[in-house]
């Protein structure tokens, strides 16, 4: 056990994926010699060498692309984008082929990558380093969708996206980056894609989020003085339907949450499918909190527009007095 | 102080049976022996068969759109006879006579455009990535597939086709960049056939040629007439040798032009010139090979006779098997998304005759998964 960063929980992640299979190369801008801007993979390219920690030319597109042949080819590529802004010109190869390619060819060509991007607001980054785009990604079939909101589930996940055969997209929340520290086990081990974790049981209310704003409403519970389940997501597509709908039907009360502009985002499926499982169970509203529906302000704005614990305690007290 | 000349280029064109028959005997020497030109004039013939026929099945209500390929078989067959059988061949959509030569069954290509994923479902081991639709995205592909041979070292290379609109796409600028800076074995075949649907080469390319395109990668670069089957195995042998002793790529400019229309559903009279279609009629690669043949005294009208009867039964068999492959149930679009099915993917699977949209819980037996119990 160690107490780790989620930095340094998906450093340890790779590393242990990569001694355990060579197929694993990462690429990506400055994450070599430079260890990623956020030194996520620092000490890799030392210890794996140029051939396997592979600083590319910079064209996300091209970042995304090659890695499609790579992994058609059989071998299990990590490629990294930068920033979540700069996934817009690989946008074509993700949804065009990536997510295509088993499908179209009927699984005889196949793309196992792991496309790993840090993601949402809260750092004080500059304009188009802070959105979250997982819905887009979430709405195109045939990849897959993460986003850890723990050093613990980082690495579990992580691994276990390396590991799956389909193509998967790691949001690595940034705001969480360093955050805070947790205990870490050395020994491998995976967190199911798919599969949602229940933060804080609780009886009266169930909020459902995931990356960087549990954090918020693990605040806003804690807060509240109330009895609330916490759903945080972990695998945004395939939704765990199952969990999230035992813990509405449960407390019939729901609040979501999350940092994506709230027209089209995911909070809007979940309500939905909340509606088609849980219609009769419900005893208010189902409530959203999330990012409006503006481009995402520069940084001087953004704690007003990202959900912090304040906003998000606001619908706990509606939704509950409903 | 006066300025230096920093960088000089120029680009070679390489043309051995040209348009009027005459052959370079130097450049030709120890090419392709005769028996296997005898061969690709087969394969040729075979493939313009298949574009007759596929026309008639189109037309006929029986598949949807097609695109010729009529004129620009030596580009891609020419590639496919110099490479290795284990060399990755990544196309666009112009290149059945490549691909049949390398093996694959002309009923794939038919079932791709009879709206069939199988089409796509090519054997492993012809080393064949499906027809790419959008343009310009499979170069980064053929980088990948270079890539991972180059990383497990393999004697092996990819091979990508597209055509002259695909070089103004940004892909392809990304393709030549990582392909010359991380000195990946990769071929740049562009089959420049002077119209991209009906925009000219000149609104892609404002430079004298595309190969020059190349030069700015640092990539060797060449251009040779594509119509022309000895220049064309002449110049990717060369690429070919470089990609495996130097994991350096090349790019070649193949100059051909589509006879037919882009696609069955284009008229390409609106917007080009009739007198411009007959003189690459003169140009035809087919026509032009029957000649060098029947000139060296290796052909005669009794060997086409037989040969236009067992084309055209090859390619009738291929239809006949396109068309009368088995019905896949409809569960198989939701059973090839994953390899695994996700429950709610499944759940629309198992409902998706009962209700509007998978939403109905009823019934569902063949869910092994937790469903979500019925709660109406």
């Amino acid at each position: 056990m160690a107490n780790l960063t989620l930095v340094q929980a998906i450093n340890l992640a790779l590393i242990q994926e990569m001694e355990r299979d060579d197929r694993i190369i990462l690429l990506g801008e400055d994450i070599g010699r430079n260890g990623g801007v956020f030194r996520v993979t620092e000490g890799l390219y030392k210890r794996f060498g140029a051939e396997r920690v592979v600083d590319t030319p910079l064209a996300e597109s091209g970042i995304v692309g090659t890695s499609i042949g790579l992994a058609m080819a059989g071998l299990r590529p990590v490629p990294e984008i930068q920033f979540e802004g700069f996934l817009a010109p690989a946008f074509d190869q993700i949804c065009t082929h990536a997510a295509r390619m088993r499908s179209r060819t009927r699984g005889a060509l196949t793309v196992p990558l792991t496309l790993r991007v840090p993601v949402g607001g809260g750092i004080h980054a500059p304009e188009l380093h802070s959105d979250s785009p997982e819905a887009f990604f979430a709405h195109q079939p045939g990849i897959k969708v993460v986003m850890p909101a723990s050093p613990y589930d980082a690495k579990g996940l992580l691994i276990s996206a390396i590991r799956d055969p389909d193509p998967v997209i790691f949001f690595e929340p940034k705001r969480l980056y360093r955050a805070f520290r947790e205990e870490v086990p050395e020994d491998e081990y995976t967190i199911p894609l798919g599969k949602a974790r229940v933060v804080t049981e609780g009886d009266e209310l169930t909020i459902i989020s995931w990356g960087a704003p549990v954090v918020q409403c693990m605040n806003a519970i804690e807060s509240s003085g109330k009895s609330i389940e916490l759903i945080d997501l972990r695998t945004i597509d395939p939704l765990d339907t199952q969990t999230i709908v035992n813990s509405a039907r449960k407390t019939g009360r729901v609040v979501i949450v999350h940092e994506a502009p709230k027209n089209c985002g995911l909070g809007a499926e979940i309500a939905s499918r909340i509606m088609e499982h849980c219609f009769l169970y419900l005893e208010a509203p189902i409530q959203r909190v999330t990012g409006f529906d503006t481009t995402m302000p520069y940084y001087k704005m953004e704690l007003e527009y990202l959900p912090e614990a304040e906003r998000i305690g606001k619908a706990i007290e509606e939704v509950a007095a409903y | 102080m006066p300025a230096r000349t920093v960088f000089t280029a120029s680009i070679e064109s390489v043309s051995i049976l040209d348009e009027h028959g005459r052959f370079d005997a130097q450049l030709g020497a120890d090419l392709i022996p005769d028996e296997d030109v005898i061969k690709l004039y087969e394969a040729m013939t075979v493939s313009r068969q298949f574009d007759q026929i596929a026309f008639k099945l189109q037309r006929s209500g029986r598949m949807g759109t097609y695109p010729e390929n009529r004129g620009q078989e030596a580009a891609s067959l020419g590639t496919a006879y110099a490479l290795n059988n284990d060399d990755w061949l990544v196309p666009c959509y112009r290149e059945n006579t490549g691909l049949f030569w390398r093996g694959l069954p002309m009923e794939y290509i038919l079932l791709h455009w009879m709206g069939d994923e199988r089409g796509n479902q090519i054997p492993a081991e012809l080393c064949i990535t499906p027809l790419a639709i959008p343009i310009g995205t499979q170069l980064l592909h053929a980088a990948g597939l270079a890539w991972a041979c180059k990383y497990r070292k393999e004697d092996r290379l990819a091979c990508t086709f597209f055509g002259d609109g695909a070089t103004s796409e940004g892909d392809f600028h990304e393709a030549m960049n990582f392909a010359a800076n991380l000195d990946l074995p990769v071929i740049f075949l562009c089959q420049n056939n002077g119209w991209a649907i009906s925009v000219p080469t000149k609104i892609q390319c404002s430079a004298p040629t595309l190969a020059q395109r190349g030069l700015a990668y640092g990539m060797e670069s060449i251009q040779c007439d594509g119509n022309d089957i000895f220049a064309v195995v002449k110049v990717v042998k060369e690429a070919a040798r470089r990609a495996r002793e130097e994991h350096r790529p090349t790019f070649i400019e193949a100059v051909t032009y589509r006879l037919g229309d882009h696609t069955t559903a284009d008229d390409a009279r609106r917007y080009r010139d009739e007198a411009e279609v007959q003189l690459w009629m003169q140009r035809d690669p087919l026509v032009r090979l029957r000649n060098y043949l029947t000139e060296r005294k290796l052909w005669n009208s009794t060997k086409e006779e037989a040969l236009q009867t067992k084309a055209k039964e090859q390619v009738n068999a291929a239809a006949k098997r396109a068309e009368e492959i088995a019905a896949t149930p409809t569960s198989e679009i939701f059973d090839a998304m994953y390899a695994e099915i996700p429950d709610e993917v499944r759940r629309q699977r198992d409902t998706m005759r009962t209700s509007s949209l998978g939403q109905e819980q009823r019934g569902i037996e063949a869910s092994p998964a937790p469903s979500v119990e019925e709660t109406v």
